[in-house]
C-alpha cells in the first residue's frame, strides 16, 4: 500500500459512504412516501385558522398543546355552564383545534361530543356540531368502535332518529373489539324505534361500563325508572282484566293479590309498594325514590 | 476501532462531568413531574397529558443538552488546542470525528435513560402500578434518542465549519426545519407551480426528517407503532446519520487547524 | 535516513474567509534532522516556528512542498506513532485528571490498560506531578499544563520529540528540569526538534540550529558558528582615561560613551586587540574590562540581520517576560 493511498483512504471511503448513504436515503423516503397514504387535503382558509397551523408550529410538541387545548375547553364549558349563560359559542372550535392538533384525542371526541349535543342549561344544545365531530372522530380512528357507539346515542336521544341510530350502532358491531350488544342494541331500535326495553338495553350498558360513579349512580336511576314503568303498565293490564274478570275496578292492589293474579303485593325498584293512583291506574307509592320522569 | 473507543470513551467521561447537563436533567425531571399537576386539572387525560408532557421534556431538554455538548465540546477541543494533542497520536481524523459522534451518543443515551426512569417513575405515582401498555412510550423514546443522535452528527458538521454561535444556530434552524419536512412536502404538492414542488422535493429527501421522529401522540394513547414504520425510520435515520458523519469527515479531513 | 526531511515546504494562509489575500507563513523551506539530533528552530515571533511544527504534525497543510518523518511522508498516521508532540501553551480537558488524561495519550497510542497506568505515573513521576495525578486539570497552573504536555508527549516511548517552545512558563527550576530531561533523551538517542525564542535555552541544548526569519530560512548550522559569523563587536571599558589615550585608540574608530568616570569603547569585533590593548596602555589608560560582546536576544541578532545595524550589547541574557512576548 503506498503512501498517498493511505493519505488519501479516509476522504475516500467518506466520499463513498456519502455518495452511497444518501442515494440509499433517498430511494428509502421516496418508497415510504409512495406507501404512505396522502394527507386530506386543506383549504388555505382553514389552514391559517385552525389547529393545522398551530399544528405547523408546535415542533413535534402537537400532542402536548392538544393536551391543553382539551383542557381549555373543558374549563370553558364548566365555566359557562357555571354562570348558566348558555352561551356555548367557542366549544365547537376550541374541540376542533385540539382534534385537529391531536387526531387520535378520543377522550376530547366522546366527551366533547356530549357537551355539544345536550340540550341548554346542561349543554350546548348543538347536536349536529356533536355529530361533526364524532364523524371526524371516526375518519381519524376509523376502527374505534365506541366512536360509533357515541354518534348511535346522539342520533337515539338527542335527534330520536332511531333509523340513523340503529344503522351507527350496526356500523360500530362491525368494527374489530366492538362488544357483542352493540349488534342486538342496533337491532333493537330498528325493530322498536326507541320502547322502554331498548331503553333499558343502552341504560344497563351504560351501567355495566360506566367508570365514574356519578354515571353509574345516574344509569342505575334510569333503570329503576325504567322497570318502574314497565311494571306500572304491567299493572294496568291487570287491573283491566281485574274489570272483565269480577266487573267491578280493584280497590286497591292487593286485590290482585288476593285473587291469585299476583304472587304477593309489588314493590318498585326502591322498595316501596305500588298503590292505585287517580282513575284507578297503577301509580307508584308514597315515599318512593324512583323518578318516573327519567324513564320518558 | 480501539483508538474511536478511547476518544468515545474520554468524550462520555469528559461530558458527564460537565454542570450544566445535571442541571439540564434536573430541569427536565421537575417538568415531568409538573404533569401529575396538569393531568390534575383537566378532565379524562391525566395519564395522556403525563405521557405527553414527560416526552415532550424528554424530548426538549435532550435536544438541548445534544446542541449544547454537541457544539462545545467539539469547539472546545479546537479552540484550545486539545485536538493537536489527538492528532498528534497515530489517529486519522475519520476516527476523532467517529469517537466523538459515538461518545456525544452515549452522553445522550445515558442522560435520556436518567430523564426515561424519572418519567417512570412519575407515571407509576400516578397510576400506582405499571402494566404492558406503559412500553409505548419507550418506543417515542428510542425515536427521540434516534433524534438526538441526527441532530448531535448535525451539530458535528457545523463545528467543522464554523464557531459555535452560528453553529448553534444552523443545528437549531435545521431541526426546525427538519420538523416541518412533512408539511414542507404537503405544501409542495398543494402548489401549483413545478418549481415549487420540485424545490420542496429536493428538500424534503436531503435534509433530515426530525419531524418523523417527533411522533408522540400514539405512545400517549398507548399505541405501539407497527415494527414496519420502527424499522424504516432506524434505517432512515442510520443512513441519514451515515450522510452526516461522512460529510463531516470529508470536510475535516482537508481543515487547516488554526 | 533522516528523521525528519523538509523539502521547499511552503505555507500561505488565507488572511479571511472570503478574502483572495495571502499571507505566506512559510518560505520553501528545506532542511534535515539526523537521528539523534537535538535540533533547535530559532526565530522571533511570527517567524514560522510554529506554522512549520503544525505542518510536520498534519495539523494544516502544505500549500507546497513536501516532508517525511522517520521515513514517511507528511500524514502518514504510522510516522505518528514514533513521534511525541508539545503544542505551544497546552492546555487539556477541564474535568479530567492528569492520570486520565495520560491514560487517555496512552491509549490512542495503542497501550494496553496495564501498560498505560505504569506509563503514565512513571512519566508524572518524570516531569514532577506525581502530588498531582488525580486533580482535575481546571486547577493546573500554566507551568502544570506545560510539563503535563511533555509527559504526555512522551506516552509512547517516541523516536521523534517535538517540542513547541518547552521551556515558555515555566520558573527556573523547571527549565532546569526540562533542559536535563531532553539531554536525557538525547542520551537514549531519541530526536529532538524543538522550537525556541531564548537564545540560552538553544545554546545549552542543541547540536544544531535552524534560524528562521518571516517564513524564511536564515542559516542553519552550530549555533556558536552562527552567532559569530554576523555582527559582533569588542567591549573595552576605561577609567577616566587621559586625553592622549583616546587619541591613541581614535585609528579603531571606536564608539565611546561616558558614564561617571568610566569611558565605554565599542570596537569592531576584526579589531586587533592586542594592538587595542597595547595603545590603552601605553597612553597610560587604567583598563577596566576588555570583552567580546555576547549576543543573548535573538531579537537583536535579527534586528542585526535584517537592518544591517550593529546590535547593542548587553552583559546579562535577556528573556523576555511572558506578558510582553504574547
Amino acid at each position: 500500500m503506498s503512501a498517498e493511498m493511505i493519505q488519501a483512504k479516509p476522504r475516500r471511503i467518506a466520499a463513498v459512504a456519502f455518495v452511497a448513504a444518501l442515494a440509499a436515503s433517498i430511494a428509502l423516503r421516496t418508497s415510504l412516501d409512495r406507501k404512505a397514504t396522502k394527507q386530506p387535503a386543506f383549504s388555505p382558509v382553514e389552514y391559517v385558522t385552525s389547529g393545522k397551523t398551530l399544528r405547523q408550529l408546535s415542533f413535534g410538541y402537537q400532542g402536548l398543546l392538544a393536551d391543553f387545548y382539551w383542557t381549555r375547553a373543558v374549563q370553558y364549558f364548566g365555566r359557562q355552564k357555571l354562570t348558566g349563560t348558555g352561551d356555548f359559542q367557542e366549544l365547537g372550535p376550541l374541540l376542533r383545534i385540539t382534534t385537529e392538533l391531536d387526531p387520535h384525542l378520543l377522550i376530547a371526541y366522546r366527551f366533547g361530543a356530549i357537551f355539544l349535543a345536550e340540550e341548554p342549561p346542561s349543554g350546548a344544545g348543538q347536536p349536529d356540531a356533536a355529530l361533526a365531530l364524532i364523524r371526524r372522530g371516526i375518519a381519524a380512528n376509523p376502527s374505534y368502535w365506541r366512536l360509533w357507539q357515541d354518534l348511535g346515542f346522539i342520533y337515539y336521544w338527542n335527534l330520536k332518529d332511531y333509523a340513523r341510530a340503529a344503522s351507527a350502532f350496526e356500523a360500530g358491531s362491525r368494527q374489530p373489539g366492538a362488544d357483542v350488544w352493540m349488534k342486538t342494541l342496533a337491532a333493537s331500535v330498528a325493530a322498536q324505534g326507541g320502547e322502554l326495553e331498548t331503553s333499558r338495553q343502552l341504560w344497563s350498558e351504560v351501567f355495566s361500563q360506566a367508570s365514574n360513579e356519578s354515571i353509574r349512580r345516574s344509569a342505575q336511576e334510569h333503570l329503576a325508572a325504567i322497570k318502574a314503568a314497565e311494571d306500572i303498565g304491567h299493572l294496568d293490564q291487570l287491573l283491566s282484566e281485574f274489570v272483565r274478570r269480577e266487573g267491578r275496578p280493584a280497590s286497591s292492589v292487593g286485590d290482585l293479590v288476593r285473587e291469585g293474579m299476583l304472587p304477593g303485593w309489588p314493590v318498585d325498584p326502591s322498595g316501596v309498594r305500588y298503590e292505585l293512583g287517580s282513575g284507578g291506574k297503577a301509580a307508584l307509592g308514597a315515599g318512593s325514590k324512583v323518578d318516573l320522569h327519567l324513564a320518558r | 476501532m480501539n483508538r474511536i473507543a478511547a476518544i468515545a470513551v474520554h468524550t462520555f467521561k469528559e461530558s458527564v462531568r460537565e454542570r450544566v447537563l445535571y442541571t439540564l436533567v434536573v430541569f427536565a425531571i421537575v417538568m415531568i413531574g409538573a404533569g401529575l399537576i396538569l393531568g390534575g386539572v383537566s378532565v379524562g387525560i391525566n395519564q395522556i397529558a403525563l405521557v405527553n408532557l414527560g416526552l415532550s421534556a424528554i424530548s426538549v431538554f435532550g435536544l438541548l443538552i445534544a446542541v449544547f455538548i454537541g457544539i462545545s465540546l467539539v469547539w472546545k477541543e479546537m479552540e484550545r488546542r486539545t485536538l493537536y494533542n489527538v492528532l498528534s497520536k497515530p489517529v486519522a481524523r475519520a476516527e476523532f470525528i467517529l469517537g466523538k459522534f459515538f461518545g456525544l451518543v452515549l452522553t445522550l443515551v445515558v442522560n435520556t435513560a436518567v430523564m426515561t426512569a424519572g418519567f417512570y417513575l412519575v407515571l407509576w405515582y400516578e397510576k400506582g402500578r405499571l402494566t404492558a401498555a406503559d412500553v409505548a412510550p419507550l418506543q417515542a423514546i428510542y425515536f427521540i434518542l434516534l433524534q438526538l443522535a441526527l441532530v448531535v452528527g448535525v451539530a458535528l458538521l457545523f463545528s467543522t465549519i464554523s464557531g459555535p454561535a452560528l453553529s448553534a444556530l444552523f443545528t437549531i434552524s435545521l431541526y426546525v426545519i427538519g420538523s416541518l419536512l412533512g408539511d414542507l412536502r404537503a405544501f409542495g404538492e398543494q402548489s401549483g407551480s413545478a418549481a415549487l414542488r420540485g424545490a420542496s422535493y429536493v428538500l424534503s429527501v436531503l435534509l433530515p426528517d426530525f419531524g418523523a421522529l417527533a411522533d408522540i401522540a400514539p405512545a400517549a394513547h398507548g399505541e405501539l407503532l407497527p415494527a414496519s414504520r420502527v424499522l424504516a425510520q432506524s434505517l432512515d435515520a442510520m443512513l441519514y446519520g451515515i450522510v452526516l458523519l461522512s460529510a463531516t469527515v470529508l470536510i475535516f479531513e482537508r481543515r487547516d487547524l488554526r | 535516513m533522516w528523521a525528519v526531511e523538509i523539502t521547499g515546504l511552503t505555507k500561505d494562509y488565507r488572511l479571511g474567509f472570503w478574502s483572495k489575500n495571502y499571507k505566506r507563513a512559510l518560505d520553501h523551506l528545506s532542511l534535515a534532522v539526523e537521528p539523534g539530533e537535538v535540533f533547535g528552530l530559532l526565530g522571533p515571533n511570527g517567524a514560522g516556528k510554529t506554522t512549520l511544527l503544525k505542518l510536520l504534525l498534519r495539523l494544516i497543510f502544505p500549500t507546497a512542498g513536501s516532508a517525511s518523518i522517520l521515513g514517511r511522508p507528511l500524514g502518514d498516521v504510522r510516522a505518528h506513532a514514533r513521534l511525541g508532540y508539545l503544542p505551544e501553551n497546552p492546555y487539556f480537558y477541564d474535568h479530567l485528571t492528569a492520570a486520565e488524561f495520560l491514560n487517555y495519550a496512552g491509549w490512542l497510542c495503542g497501550l494496553d490498560g496495564v501498560k498505560r497506568r505504569h506509563r503514565g505515573y512513571e512519566l508524572l513521576e518524570r516531569v514532577g506531578l506525581a502530588g498531582s495525578a488525580d486533580v482535575p486539570m481546571r486547577r493546573f497552573s500554566k507551568g502544570m499544563a506545560q510539563r503535563l504536555g511533555i509527559a504526555q508527549a512522551l506516552v509512547n516511548d517516541p523516536e521523534v520529540i517535538f517540542l513547541d517552545e518547552p521551556m515558555s512558563g515555566l520558573d527556573p527550576l523547571g527549565r532546569r528540569q526540562v533542559r536535563d530531561l531532553v539531554l536525557d533523551l538525547r542520551r537514549n538517542g531519541k530526536t529532538i526538534f524543538f522550537s525556541t525564542h531564548i537564545l540560552p535555552d538553544a545554546e545549552a541544548l542543541c547540536d544544531r540550529v535552524a534560524v528562521l526569519n518571516g517564513g524564511r530560512l536564515q542559516d542553519v548550522g552550530n549555533l556558536q558558528e552562527i552567532l559569530r559569523s554576523s555582527v559582533e563587536s569588542i567591549e573595552l571599558v576605561l577609567d577616566d582615561p587621559p586625553a592622549q589615550a583616546l587619541e591613541a585608540l581614535a585609528r579603531f574608530n571606536p564608539t565611546s560613551t561616558r558614564n561617571g568616570n568610566l569611558m565605554r569603547l565599542e570596537l569592531s569585533a576584526n579589531a586587533d586587540v592586542d594592538a587595542v590593548l597595547g595603545a590603552a596602555l601605553a597612553a597610560g589608560a587604567r583598563v577596566v574590562s576588555l570583552s567580546p560582546v555576547k549576543l543573548y536576544s535573538l531579537e537583536d541578532y535579527f534586528l542585526s540581520r535584517v537592518q544591517g545595524r550593529a546590535p547593542s550589547s548587553r552583559e546579562e541574557p535577556v528573556s523576555r517576560p511572558e506578558a510582553a512576548r504574547r
